[in-house]
């Protein structure tokens, strides 16, 4: 089964990256595809490389991308959200005249048609929000 | 763009507009969407029907105001617009409340038409059940 | 189509479950999940709309959800638990998800 996933709020403050996370990885261990997730609205807050949680926590940024380094997973940060809220690689921060980047690595930025592709080709699209 | 797969998608809309981004960025997606060629249908339902209602005007709180946007989505091919009536009627509105959103019927001599659908909970479960992917936000 | 119906809200915070109980046609399901497992608790007032659905649809809530929020006691005769595993099978045995937010 192919699976596509859609987050829509940040890290820490809901619980949907969490709940997204552990189904991710739920359907790998399952024998499962998850084809792309996608980090929408405040979702792209998931994408940092700056976060710094207490050490007796999780690291739900490092998760993600350990995740998918693991399992070569497609993390897709929405690059008209994530421009509205402060993510961005070194392209998109040179493009913007900005003087830094801070996309983790593991995450690309692209466009909305990346989750319109998703919701085409995946058999299952599950949406975890606020 | 597609690889020839038509889907049946669904936009749910539930919140209502400007408190939260949910509404406007929603929105972005199914006008990014339109291009893919799939069969869209939107439903409004809860707080949702509160995002197409006339009369809204954004310059006293200084944000963007997209409402007009609702407007262009017959031009986009979007014209499958479902709004629940219980929702409406939790809230005293009525069809009348709502911006007339219309579409051309290129099959009719392109004569302008309702996009907008009134319809009961019971035809919104429906909906749902005939959706191949729904997209909440 | 049986559709697996997700809600991630208390019925005491959102109409959510509600919703997707008033939407959920026979032979589907709806999974509690996060907050929403909070439905799963019985005696409070959200009991008897979530005993009446059991009629007509499978009720499900996620085990690690409500182990976190201590839970597990007072879960409604009949809610069956699944963990993510079952999360993950619900979603591929149903046609569709629909997640109500």
């Amino acid at each position: 089964m192919k699976f596509a996933i859609q987050i829509n709020e940040g890290p820490y403050t809901h619980e949907a990256s969490d709940s997204a996370y552990k189904f991710t990885k739920a359907a790998i261990e399952s024998g499962h595809e998850v084809i792309r997730v996608f980090f929408y609205h405040d979702g792209v807050n998931n994408g940092t490389r700056l976060t710094t949680p207490p050490q007796d926590d999780r690291h739900v940024v490092n998760n993600w991308a350990e995740l998918a380094k693991e399992n070569d997973l497609d993390l897709v940060l929405c690059v008209a959200a994530a421009q509205r809220r402060g993510i961005a690689d070194a392209d998109e921060s040179k493009r913007n005249g900005k003087d830094a980047d801070n996309i983790q690595e593991g995450f690309r930025i692209s466009g909305l048609g990346q989750l319109i592709e998703a919701g085409i080709q995946a058999e299952r699209l599950l949406v975890f929000g606020d | 763009m597609s690889e020839g797969t038509t889907k049946q998608f669904l936009y749910v809309n539930r919140k209502a507009p400007h408190g939260t981004v949910y509404a406007l960025e929603s929105l972005e997606v199914v006008l990014i969407g339109a291009a893919f060629e799939q069969d869209v249908r939107l439903a409004f339902m809860d707080d949702g029907v509160f995002q197409i209602m006339k009369g809204q005007d954004t310059a006293g709180i200084g944000t963007k105001n997209f409402a007009p946007t609702y407007k262009a989505l017959g031009d986009y091919d979007v014209n499958k617009i479902y709004v629940e009536k219980e929702s409406l009627d939790e809230r005293g509105l009525t069809e009348d409340d709502l911006m007339p959103l219309t579409y051309e019927d290129e099959d009719d001599d392109w004569a302008e038409k309702p996009s907008i659908k009134i319809v009961s909970r019971a035809e919104m479960a429906d909906l749902i059940d005939s959706s191949d992917v729904m997209f909440n936000f | 189509m049986a559709i697996l119906h997700t809600v991630n809200k208390s019925p005491f915070d959102k109409n959510s479950l509600e919703r997707a109980i008033g939407v959920a046609k026979e032979g589907s399901s709806v999974l509690m999940i996060e907050d929403g497992v909070y439905g799963a608790i019985k005696g409070a007032s959200s009991s008897a709309m979530v005993e009446a659905a059991m009629k007509t649809v499978k009720v499900y809530a996620l085990s690690e959800d409500v182990s976190a929020r201590g839970v597990n006691d007072r879960v409604i005769d009949g809610v069956e638990l699944v963990d993510y595993a079952g999360f993950v099978k619900l979603a591929a045995e149903h046609a569709q998800v629909q997640s109500w937010l």
